[in-house]
């Protein structure tokens, strides 16, 4: 739990320094109303790394999130312009339903049939994405053609802050709790730490698997309409290639990709690391083309730095076990 | 995903019922039904430069999927593949802005990709780290690297000799890719069929530390074939860019997943442990033929990559659901 605790700390720390950085040749970038907007810019990869952690926790990876994204949210643009009276509450629910469910279909491929979760949402990735273009004809879908409710909603400003970054300060509490409080929280941990000795305890190991891909997927359906109403276009390639972003918050994040260690702590901060980083960029006047090759290496650095800590720690019980006999 | 434990059977299959019983034969029927399918479907398939053709769209990533279909047997796995392509591509561009000879621009692509297998060797060989998430994060690098070279600029400019490797033909029809296409594929079915190395990349892959003890260099092995890869992505590079003629940070996107699509569809396990080269030779005309019967029929190309993506699934779902079913 030290340890944990430590690396969450030392991640508070490196984003500390990093705007301090920044600030030191841009005081701008530290203005209360400027770290809001980054904060707010974050909060869709803060939602979507919470469900991938889940995910990872369970010995498995979703990679179809992106694309899950990117059809719920065509699905709720074209619904507001099919209807555009339809109340928001009406398209956040089957943004999540949609999400939910195209989440539980990787979930059933991994539970049921035993597919390995890097090929089925490989494969679903790829479909999600081609049933896009089928529904909307490779069209897309403009900001003159959404209502004005439904761009407003995730922009309304509420105590200072827009609504989409109270959404994820929100769903950051909530996932907190479900995985430190609740039995199924306990069982992802369960599940990915040791399968065998989960079975025992009586936990289904498949099924924990699926309701973990099931939270991956709703979350990324909200994310999916919140993406498509902040921006106010939706088309075929919305967030492509979004999903190694949601990795590498995670695995920068301290959540071990063998399942099992992570905490919503390390995924919200290193979401935030790679949130800090893409806003920087523009401001310190490096190229917006730097942006891939820099999440690239942040996820090698941290699978290393993660798996180096994580050998250390399994030796040194060894040795006190030695030691004991 | 618990490995079940493996049932020792009392009589062994004849070799001719084993033979028939295969997921090759399946493959090669399925081939076979699709190349008829398609000769009704299109008037303009039975055409011997359509035919040559149609093999464009599968030699390329099958090259890849030979060296593949060795590293996921051996436990492996190279998400990196397609971003190796664009970096490889890159600085075969960048050498070609300096009048160089066409073999130092592909020398150059070959190089560079096998110092991207390396790269990925080193983080999963020496530092221990899983191969998914280390290909993971060289895929975003990789071609990171070459946006950060090109942004939205596009090298051209190859000298025209340079075009042979993807737009050549060696003789009437046989385009070069095709030739060398068969070539590696003979490579690669005697280095995993008929050498030691092939038999150590099985041993490996069924169980590292009994490969380990008896005696086999499990480090080493995997980094020939995460370098192997590389190249072969290199390779894969120098066809691909003389075909197109120019270079953009966007080429090749996506291709890892047909690869893997490939490999799997050739009956390799994803797990590890098992596989064949004909079985992935089958897998690539099955996979072109159906991509050049659908673009005949004036399908899009997203919508080629739902069937894609599906056929990866259904390939291991429907085995496992007919098992369920006939319990």
């Amino acid at each position: 739990m030290s340890i944990l605790k430590s690396r969450e700390m030392i991640l508070t720390g490196a984003i500390v320094v990093l705007v301090i950085l920044i600030a030191t040749r841009f005081p701008a970038f530290v203005a209360p109303s400027n770290l809001a907007a980054v904060f707010n810019d974050t909060s869709p990869l803060i939602l979507l790394a919470i469900g991938q952690m889940i995910v990872i926790l369970t010995k498995c990876i979703d990679l179809s999130v992106a694309a899950n994204l990117a059809l719920t949210g065509m699905v709720c643009a074209m619904i507001n312009v099919a209807a555009p009276g339809t109340p928001v509450v009406v398209i956040l629910i089957v943004a999540i339903a949609l999400g939910a469910l195209l989440g539980m279909f990787n979930g059933v491929l991994v539970w049921k049939l035993d597919i390995p979760p890097i090929v089925v949402t490989l494969g679903t990735m790829t479909i999600y994405r081609g049933i896009i273009f089928l529904i909307s004809d490779g069209k897309w879908v403009n900001s003159h053609e959404m209502s004005g409710a439904f761009k407003a909603f995730p922009r309304a400003v509420l105590l200072g802050l827009p609504m989409l970054s109270w959404i994820a300060i929100i769903l950051t509490i909530v996932f907190f709790v479900i995985m430190t409080r609740t039995t199924l929280g306990r069982a992802f941990y369960a599940v990915g730490g040791n399968p065998h000795a989960a079975v025992y305890t009586g936990i289904d190991v498949g099924k924990t698997q699926f309701w973990a891909f099931t939270f991956s997927g709703a979350l990324a359906g909200l994310v999916g309409y919140l993406w498509v109403s902040r921006y106010a276009v939706a088309y075929v390639d919305i967030a492509l290639g979004f999903e190694l972003d949601v990795v590498a918050a995670c695995v920068i994040g301290g959540i071990a990709i063998s399942g099992g260690i992570g905490s919503i702590g390390g995924a919200v901060l290193g979401a935030l690391f790679l949130g800090v980083i893409k806003n920087a960029l523009p401001v310190i006047n490096v190229s917006p083309f730097w942006q891939m090759a820099i999440s690239g290496s942040a996820i090698i650095i941290a699978i290393a730095v993660n798996t180096r800590a994580g050998r250390t720690k399994g030796r040194i019980i060894l040795k006190k076990a030695e030691a004991a006999q | 995903m618990s490995h079940t434990d493996r049932i020792i059977p009392d009589r062994l299959q004849s070799p001719l019922q084993k033979n028939l019983k295969s997921w090759e034969t399946l493959l090669l029927a399925v081939a076979i039904g699709i190349f008829i399918a398609n000769s009704f479907a299109s008037p303009y398939f039975l055409n011997a430069w359509n035919l040559s053709d149609a093999t464009f769209n599968f030699t390329e990533k099958a090259m890849i999927a030979f060296a593949m279909a060795l590293l996921i047997i051996a436990g492996e796995i190279d998400l990196s593949v397609a971003s190796i392509i664009a970096l490889a591509s890159t600085a075969m561009g960048a050498v070609a802005q300096f009048d160089v000879s066409t073999l130092t621009i592909v020398l150059t692509g070959l190089a560079v990709g096998t110092a991207c297998g390396a790269f990925n060797a080193v983080l999963v060989t020496v530092m221990g780290l899983p191969s998914i998430v280390v290909t993971i994060g060289t895929m975003s690098l990789f071609r990171g690297i070459s946006y950060i070279v090109l942004g939205d600029q596009a090298y051209r400019g190859y000298p025209r000799d340079f075009a042979f490797f993807g737009q050549g033909y060696v003789w009437w029809v046989i385009s070069f890719e095709f030739v060398l296409f068969l070539v590696l594929a003979v490579i690669y079915g005697i280095l995993l069929h008929k050498t030691n190395f092939g038999r150590a990349v099985y041993a490996i892959g069924n169980n590292a530390t009994g490969a380990l003890f008896s005696g086999i260099r499990v480090g080493r092995v995997k980094f020939i074939l995460f370098m192997l890869t590389g190249l072969m992505s290199g390779v894969a590079a120098v066809c691909l860019t003389s075909r197109l003629g120019s270079t953009r940070p966007s080429i090749g996107l996506g291709m890892e997943l047909e690869v893997v699509t490939m490999v799997v569809l050739g009956g390799v396990n994803i797990l590890g442990g098992s596989g064949s080269i004909p079985g992935v030779v089958i897998a690539a005309f099955v996979m072109g033929l159906v991509t050049f019967g659908l673009g005949l029929l004036n399908v899009p190309g997203i919508v080629m990559s739902i069937f894609i993506g599906a056929l990866l699934i259904g390939v291991i779902a429907l085995p496992r659901l007919w098992a369920m079913w006939r319990k």
